[in-house]
């Protein structure tokens, strides 16, 4: 009797024990890899060569991919991915040229909608046999529509700066300190 | 009347030699080049089309959106193109503008039939002052109706009328208040009004005696009105530095003047308010000061907008040599230009060729000494040579917390530093950085949002596909069972 009462005490003690402990130390998967996948843009484009925004998180969380994989994301996301991995990039390795976008040539067009079923953020306007448009606010420039249009009459282009982008540029005559 | 002091500040060679020049009236140009964006805010909306003719003063395009300014035709004449042209900007880089051919008639459109303005309600003069397209005359270009409308959200206890003139070689507002004190005293007069305010200040700077003893006349009668002596100091005409000389009170850091009852205008503001109320005028020109050791004969000029800065130039006799710099606005915060071909816009109150001899050209710079000269003379108590240290070094977010946006990029450290490190330039650099990153922070949460909503499109449309494929089943069955029951019933008959 006296053992089974003890074996029963000890029994629930220790699962009320390992409960606790459940909760209190539980671990999560990883959570740097939801933070990430978060921050990146989730369009799944591609275009950092991983299926999808939560393979590259993965892979940049491992460390397998440099924080500037991202294209679309550019150089602010990087900047943020360094600063919540606490690792440094080189900034100046980053493609800083101005970010390309889809246009359409519509004398080419066919209406086919293979390019809108395509784009990761519905940025391509159109019916069918009816021709389409790039809406270029909500371009990202992965690229994905040029692939798949059968006349190719998707082309990336630098839109030209307009004056409310122009930015001052850093004073060229940098001040250099020589050595004694 | 007591005045306070703001810390730091410099004063410059004054070059003021357009003093004693009369202003001018600068003849109708052949072409007018007019952007649509000539102010702070959305560009305006073009309202008429290539080829129309129009009528001097006539609507051209529309405010677009609470903070814009509408355009207003300079002249009668027809419209040839609405079409890119370079921008009065450092870019360089072209804007669309309106591009009117005069016909010489200069033909005034619909007969303004002259009302009091006094009449009119605070509402109905912002009103009137937003459609006659008015900002802010003293280079800011910042829609005057707005900053008149403050009255209904903030008490203003005090009107300040700029009339400080601080930048060298500039005399614009000086010729203004000496030669036509009386309608801007009737200006002040309305703005105070628009505002609900009772007390307005005119502040001229010391180096004006001209200016201040024509406005103290014209408002001998006017008791709400008290003409002020500022030391001349640059940047006294700067707006916070001004309610700091005139009030002792600080804009607080973000703030505006609003914030702390005071508001600030330009003396050509409020000429262009008592033009536009009482004549029903809209703002289609503005006097422009033309100096520098370039410049032939330089001159005070009232011009209509649109006019080519090189066609002004012209008008001076041209350049008796050529210029180093030239520049729209004044040497301390004017921009400079890489030509002159570009238009005069409601906010250019200078064009300025400086020669060689001027520019008392820099030599490389050279690394900081850290003298703390720009320390010393910062007017908003920052730490420029902090400041720029962390910009160059691409650490935007630390200048950041040394106030980089409390800087009002007024060239005073650049001015004093020894070791002539482009200072401004630097902390321009770092803001354009800072907004670049704002935006493409923006664009990506914007992506972000866009692919959600694709993916809720997605799965939606496969949700429906497969209620409608539920549906056209559940119909095929009702059907064949319907069938199945009349066979059935068949063969029981």
């Amino acid at each position: 009797m006296h053992a089974i009462v003890a074996l029963t005490v000890l029994g629930l003690f220790l699962g009320f024990l390992l409960g606790m402990a459940a909760k209190r130390f539980k671990v999560e998967s990883d959570p740097i890899v939801d933070e990430i996948d978060a921050m990146l843009p989730g369009t799944n484009c591609g275009q950092c060569g991983f299926p999808g925004c939560p393979a590259a998180a993965q892979a940049i969380a491992s460390g397998e991919a440099s924080v500037t994989v991202c294209p679309p994301g550019g150089k602010s996301l990087a900047e943020s991915l360094a600063a919540k991995l606490g690792v440094s990039f080189d900034a100046s390795a980053m493609d800083d040229g101005p970010a390309k976008l889809a246009r359409v040539d519509e004398s080419l067009c066919i209406g086919c909608v293979k390019c809108f079923r395509e784009c990761p953020t519905d940025a391509i306007v159109g019916a069918p046999k009816q021709i389409h448009v790039v809406m270029q606010q909500a371009c990202t420039g992965c690229g994905k529509c040029v692939d798949v249009c059968p006349t190719m009459c998707i082309e990336m282009f630098v839109p030209p700066l307009s004056l409310p982008e122009w930015r001052w540029p850093k004073p060229q005559n940098e001040v250099v300190a020589k050595a004694a | 009347m007591r005045l306070f002091r703001f810390k730091g500040g410099v004063h410059p060679e004054e070059h003021k030699v357009t003093t004693e020049l009369p202003i001018m009236q600068m003849p109708m140009p052949e072409r007018l080049y007019l952007p649509l964006q000539q102010h702070i805010g959305a560009a305006a909306e073009a309202v008429v089309m290539v080829g129309e003719r129009v009528l001097k003063g006539q609507l051209l395009a529309r405010a677009n959106g609470p903070v814009s300014a509408p355009v207003h035709a300079p002249t009668s004449g027809v419209i040839t193109a609405i079409d890119e042209f370079t921008a009065p900007h450092p870019s360089g880089l072209p804007v669309k503008s309106i591009i009117l051919e005069a016909d010489g008639k200069d033909e005034w459109g619909e007969n303004i039939i002259p009302i009091d303005p006094f009449k009119l309600s605070a509402e109905e003069i912002a009103q009137k002052v937003g459609d006659a397209g008015i900002v802010g005359m003293g280079g800011a270009a910042f829609p005057a109706a707005v900053k008149l409308n403050l009255g209904s959200k903030h008490r203003i206890h005090t009107l300040i009328i700029n009339g400080g003139e601080c930048e060298p070689y500039l005399t614009c507002d000086d010729r203004l208040m000496q030669e036509r004190p009386g309608p801007i005293i009737d200006g002040v007069r309305l703005m105070l009004k628009a505002l609900q305010c009772e007390r307005a200040f005119i502040a001229v700077e010391n180096n004006k005696p001209a200016a201040q003893r024509a406005l103290r006349e014209a408002c001998t009668t006017v008791p709400e009105i008290q003409v002020v002596g500022v030391p001349t100091r640059y940047p006294m005409g700067s707006e916070k530095q001004m309610i700091q000389t005139l009030t002792g009170l600080e804009v607080p850091a973000g703030g505006l003047g609003a914030d702390i009852g005071v508001i600030v205008h330009n003396v050509a503001t409020a000429y262009a308010v008592q033009q536009a109320l009482r004549h029903g005028r809209p703002l289609i020109s503005r006097i422009v000061t033309v100096s520098g050791g370039a410049i032939k004969t330089p001159a005070n000029i009232e011009v209509p907008l649109g006019t080519l800065a090189e066609e002004l130039v012209k008008f001076c006799g041209g350049l008796c040599e050529t210029p180093k710099r030239q520049l729209l606005g004044g040497p301390m915060m004017g921009t400079a230009l890489p030509h002159l071909d570009v238009p005069i816009v409601k906010g250019s109150n200078g064009v300025l060729a400086l020669s060689e001899a001027e520019m008392h050209l820099q030599p490389t710079p050279q690394p900081c000494i850290r003298c703390g000269r720009c320390v010393e003379v910062c007017p908003v108590g920052l730490l420029p040579l902090e400041m720029a240290a962390r910009a160059r070094n691409g650490k935007v977010e630390d200048a950041l917390d040394y106030g980089l946006m409390d800087c009002i990029a007024c060239g005073t450290c650049s001015y004093v530093c020894p070791a002539s490190i482009p200072l401004t330039q630097y902390f321009n650099f770092a803001k354009g950085e800072l907004a670049r990153k704002r935006t493409e922070q923006q664009k990506s949460d914007r992506t972000r949002e866009l692919a959600k909503s694709r993916q809720a499109r997605l799965e939606r449309e496969a949700q429906e596909k497969k209620e409608a494929a539920a549906r056209r089943k559940a119909e095929r069955d009702a059907k064949k069972r319907a069938e199945q029951e009349a066979k059935e019933k068949e063969a029981a008959s």
